[in-house]
């Protein structure tokens, strides 16, 4: 349980950091946190013949409150979006999630950028981003562009970064007034991977009447599963619990796509999805009512 | 790509030590420890970040030493289950674990000491569902983990009356 050799190197800056992307492509990995990618070398499924390592470079760790939503720095620890009062305000659904996510000792090293990057379809993070509608800067030598959480997440451990570039920040949008929010999932063991679970936005109108609504599920595909029928479904609708269990059956019958393996079986996932939704809009939907 | 074989002189304080030591950027923190600095005290479990036994301190804050490279501890502060007190004058979080019997075996518990040692820093006075989170990083796999949350709730008493 040893790493394969590896060249290493730490650069002190953004630039250096692109240039030496550049310069070894494929051959490169970049070490950011290392919580997921740290096990797969000591495992060996993973030999990266140069590691870069970010940990250095001082400017990519930040959680700034902007007009409209809020810009996080790709270095930004799991402990620091856990106990930031920003994160608290303007992105609740992410800072609530925060203390699910792994163990202490994870959470003082994993970094939001890495886990992004990494996009493994049973964490939290690729799932709150693209639930909340947020865009990444993939910045390289190149030059630099923003694409949406929507576009980001391709498949297993894939995302839309090309072997030059790095996500450098994100942008998360803040949910509009009236808006309630919810992550549900189910674990073996707290804090383990899920088994299966949902993140559900609602956005309700004076009337209780459902303007926008968004349902993502995690651990149910190969990448966060926008449910965008049943979530569609649910627009210009009172949330009764009828509708919500039409949504969820909708979302967790046709809309999502789980495996088997020796934690649970497909089907399993599928029944779990189709309870956690519901319990998702119905407690989001309490919280845009200001009941909780 | 061919093998490198690059190393990498690595200036780091340990327990309040310096250390120099030239060495692989693949060597992770745990081994480098346990192997290069001769510190035994911190264990090595499953090292793939699951069982926290390796769990040190670097500035303060707790981290798994298997899932970190040597390197990275370049100019920082490491503090091991050596570094918190001695066999004649223990930390109040080792008394603690002694006297509410917070370990049987012991692998799991140099982690254990130094993850709750960095959480009564924030939280001197948790419930006991909060000390549960605390160590929900380390497995044990002797004590059923009662006398363990014991063991924290009598070390933030200790700490306190300490002042």
């Amino acid at each position: 349980m040893k790493p394969a050799p590896f060249e290493y190197h730490a650069p002190t800056t953004l630039d250096d950091a692109l240039s030496l992307l550049t310069e070894h492509g494929y051959d490169a990995k970049v070490l950011a946190g290392g919580q997921s990618l740290v096990p797969m070398m000591n495992f060996r499924i993973a030999q990266p013949a140069v590691l870069i390592d970010i940990n250095n470079i001082p400017d990519l760790a930040y959680i700034n409150a902007e007009e409209g939503g809020v810009r996080v720095g790709a270095m930004t620890r799991h402990h620091q979006s856990e106990i930031s009062p920003i994160m608290a305000q303007h992105a609740p659904l992410i800072y609530s999630t925060m203390p699910k996510i792994a163990y202490p000792q994870v959470r003082t090293r994993g970094t939001f950028g890495g886990s992004l990057s990494h996009a493994d379809p049973a964490a939290e993070l690729p799932t709150l981003t693209t639930t909340l509608d947020a865009k990444f800067r993939l910045v390289s030598q190149r030059g630099e562009r923003w694409v949406p959480a929507s576009e980001f997440f391709l498949g297993l451990y894939t995302t839309a970064l090309e072997p030059d570039e790095i996500l450098a920040e994100g942008f998360v949008p803040e949910l509009p007034p009236r808006s309630g929010w919810s992550l549900q999932e189910v674990n073996r063991r707290k804090h383990d991977f899920a088994l299966a679970g949902v993140a559900a936005t609602v956005t309700l109108d004076e009337n209780d009447v459902c303007q926008n609504a968004r349902l993502v599920f995690l651990s149910v595909g190969d990448r966060p599963m926008y449910a965008e029928r049943a979530s569609t479904l649910l627009q210009g609708q009172a949330l009764t619990s009828e509708a919500i269990r039409a949504a969820a059956e909708l979302a967790s019958s046709e809309e999502i796509d789980p495996g088997d393996d020796i934690h649970a079986t497909a089907d399993f996932r599928r029944h779990l999805a189709n309870v956690l939704c519901k319990r998702a809009l119905e407690q989001a939907r309490q919280r845009a009512q200001g009941q909780k | 790509m061919e093998a490198t074989n690059q190393k990498i002189e690595l200036t780091v304080t340990v327990n309040g030590t310096r250390y120099e030591r030239e060495i692989e950027p693949r060597m992770l923190l745990s081994d480098f420890l346990r192997h290069e600095i001769g510190l035994t005290g911190t264990h090595v479990g499953c090292e793939h970040g699951v069982c926290g036994a390796c769990s040190v301190l670097m500035d303060d804050q707790p981290v798994r030493s298997c899932l970190m490279f040597a390197v990275q501890t370049q100019g920082h502060e490491i503090t091991t289950v050596e570094g918190l007190g001695t066999m004649d004058a223990l930390s109040p979080v080792q008394q603690a674990f002694h006297e509410a019997h917070g370990l049987q075996c012991g692998f799991c518990t140099p982690g254990i000491l130094t993850t709750v040692t960095a959480f009564l820093e924030t939280n001197p006075d948790p419930s006991e569902e909060e000390a549960r989170e605390a160590i929900s990083g380390n497995l044990c796999r002797c004590t059923g983990y009662q006398h363990i949350v014991d063991a924290v709730l009598l070390a933030a008493k200790k700490k306190q009356a300490a002042g």
